[in-house]
């Protein structure tokens, strides 16, 4: 088992003939990722490894039945793609793109809301569910098939962690990228959902960052509805105020949004916080032990 | 990207917000000509890009030309927040019967542009925020529908009362969100936003923030960047591909992800060190940009010992290898430089950085010691 997305995926990946979007479309194929189709406007009956280009993603959805998007276009037209995704009835969309103006993602949001369309992303690694399907840009030889629910805001940061936990025999079920932007689809609260839901999940990690309040939501749900155990990691406590730090929700406005109340806020609801990431699957063991 | 108080004036009077008269001054003389001019009471504004102008002095009323001299001798060339004072804004002063705090912001959990509103005006609204958050109304404004006269109306409706003067708040309001939307701000603020004796209301100080992703669709409020040294310099890392903060510590740090960056920034400084710079050199392994970010990183004269972090998930590590060796030739120092390469050809990078002779590690926590235990050589 596993969330959002697994062997039943049909991916459309739109901006197909980008460069990003070639490379990357070869790498989850390599992978196992169901891809079905590719959207490229103009480029209709060419094909990109081995995968039919269509005009639009209503074209594609039409002749495969594409139930997934994942969307490497550039950021002035990302808002536009992902759009055009939901509108074409794709369940879930994955938006790669980085540098995103959040007046478009603010937007989008009632549309999709409208339409039932989950989004994740956007300036986000994407997901992956180890051994069924990669729906991004992570890279796959370090992840694992196994029992942990993975969240996090971060791209690299998250390898450096999953790593770790693969080396620490700790597989996972399904790892999310959420993105580094303040304004995005599925955040912490929406995941660790599912992952409550999920038969095959029995803990989750997940990587905070500053800036806004998406961690202190989390903790709020994490001590009120979770059963099952979160270990978390912070990053960003050496960040100085009013700096963005490289990601676009990364920033400590008016003294809120510092990785110390994060922190805090995790810890009140019990939820032990890695003081570096190698320290997360040791936290992890404590935590799963502590239940039996 | 933020701009000057009267910067955000000039936009809030060409979207039509009453604004009272000012003048930007850069000399005593300027003052002088402009409380002439205005001929009438002024306050002289210390125009710079920090916050508690109030407090640290740089806000004094001038009720008079010779105050009004006195006001501009003191506050030009004053120091805020370490940023010099090099203009400042000399304003008619308004009678002030009632003070006001509107302004707008994103906000990330209602996923829309939210309206910040209370009778608390003329204060710090974060205090408000902890203190009595009861006496600020929270508005989220529908994209579909944008801010609408009703619901402008009945919020100013709670501050003021009077209908009359209400009716002008709301219109303010509804101007105020529609400049926000349209530049593509992240924050507009009248704090505060007065009532005079004579029932008018004005805007009289003014901010406003910029969202950074949509600088490519403004041209005009690009225009009005004036970043001071700092942020010269991590613009210009910016148009190299990189993301720089530097901050005052001697350990550099070069790493490939913004989250992965934090958090090197953050383990140098546990483990007893402190990080001279937040740097991320994003997903590419292009030798180009390790030489940029070993200039950046080397140009801090505080640098002592350099970390290099990379994970490479697309990021090859043989690429960084290879950029970095590039960049050692053409670069002469002497800091000593600790890599770690994991993930993607990381053994492969190894080899390579092998006939350098430099200390090379697979952990980040390594490198992080490793780099603590250099830079105090």
């Amino acid at each position: 088992m596993s969330i959002l997305v697994n062997n039943d995926t049909k991916l459309v990946v739109q901006g197909i003939t980008g460069r990003d979007g070639k490379f990357h479309t070869g790498r989850m194929k390599e992978y196992g990722t169901n891809i079905v189709a590719g959207v490229s406007p103009g480029k209709e009956g060419e094909s990109v490894e081995g995968v039919p280009v269509f005009n639009s993603v209503e074209n594609a959805v039409k002749a495969t039945g594409a139930n997934t998007s994942i969307i490497f276009v550039p950021a002035a037209f990302a808002a536009d793609a992902i759009l055009e995704a939901s509108e074409a009835g794709i369940k879930l969309v994955v938006a790669i793109s980085e540098g995103v103006p959040v007046q478009d993602m603010i937007r989008i949001t009632p549309i999709l809301k409208q339409n039932g369309t989950l989004l994740i992303g956007p300036n986000c690694p994407g997901l992956i569910t180890p051994g069924q399907a990669l729906i991004g840009i992570l890279p796959a030889m370090i992840f694992k098939e196994g029992p942990i629910g993975f969240i996090s805001r971060s791209g690299t940061l998250t390898y450096e962690v999953v790593n770790q936990l693969t080396l620490n025999d700790f597989g996972q079920t399904t790892c999310v990228g959420i993105g580094g932007d303040p304004v995005a689809g599925l955040y912490f609260i929406d995941l660790l959902e599912r992952f409550e839901n999920d038969p095959n999940t029995t803990a989750v990690v997940l990587i905070g960052e500053i800036g806004g309040d998406a961690e202190e939501q989390a903790a709020r749900y994490i001590a009120e509805k979770m059963t099952k155990p979160v270990v978390a990691f912070i990053a960003g406590q050496t960040a100085p105020p009013g700096k963005r730090m490289g990601h676009a929700g990364a920033i400590i406005s008016s003294g809120s949004g510092t990785a110390e109340e994060k922190i805090a806020a995790f810890n009140a609801a019990g939820v032990p916080v890695a003081k570096e990431p190698g320290e997360i699957p040791e936290l992890l063991r404590k935590k799963l032990a502590e239940r039996k | 990207m933020k701009i000057h108080e009267y910067q955000a004036r000039q936009i809030f009077r060409s979207y039509g917000i009453p604004v009272p008269d000012d003048v930007l001054c850069y000399t005593v003389s300027e003052v002088e000509n402009a409380a002439r001019e205005l001929n009438c009471m002024t306050v002289v504004k210390a125009q710079v890009l920090a916050g508690g102008r109030g407090k640290a002095g740089g806000v004094k009323l001038a009720r008079n030309v010779e105050e009004a001299i006195n006001a501009g001798k003191q506050i030009l060339g004053m120091n805020i927040k370490g940023l010099t004072v090099e203009k400042v804004l000399v304003t008619k002063a308004a009678d002030i019967e009632k003070e006001f705090y509107v302004g707008f912001v994103n906000d990330r959990n209602s996923k829309c542009v939210t309206l910040m509103a209370s009778a608390e005006g003329g204060v710090e609204i974060e205090e408000v925020a902890k203190t009595n958050p009861e006496k600020i109304i929270k508005y989220p404004v529908n994209p579909l529908t944008g801010l609408l006269d009703y619901q402008a109306r009945n919020i100013a409706l709670k501050l003021f009362g009077d209908i009359k003067q209400a009716q002008k708040a709301a219109s303010i309001l509804t101007k105020l969100y529609k400049l926000y939307v349209e530049t593509d701000a992240t924050l507009a603020e009248i704090n505060p936003l007065i009532l005079t004796p004579e029932g008018d209301v004005l805007a009289i100080d003014g901010k406003m923030n910029f969202d950074d992703n949509a600088l490519f669709r403004q041209p005009k409020v690009l225009a009005m960047r004036e970043p001071d040294e700092e942020e010269l310099q991590e613009i210009a890392a910016h148009e190299k591909g990189l993301s720089y903060i530097k901050l005052d510590g001697n350990i550099g740090c070069m790493v490939n992800g913004a989250g992965l960056a934090m958090a090197t920034m953050d383990m140098i400084k546990l483990y007893g060190g402190s990080p001279a710079n937040f740097l991320d050199i994003g997903g590419s392994s292009n030798p180009q940009k390790v030489i940029d970010a070993m200039n950046i990183l080397l140009g801090d004269k505080n640098v002592k010992a350099v970390m290099i972090n990379i994970f490479g998930g697309i990021t090859r590590c043989d690429d960084v290898a290879r950029g970095l060796l590039k960049a050692l030739e053409i670069i002469m120092t002497d800091v000593p430089i600790v890599v770690r390469l994991s993930g993607t050809n990381a053994a492969e990078g190894l080899a390579i950085l092998k006939e350098t002779g430099l200390p090379t590690v697979s952990s980040m926590s390594e490198a992080a010691k490793k780099a603590i235990e250099l830079s105090k050589r």
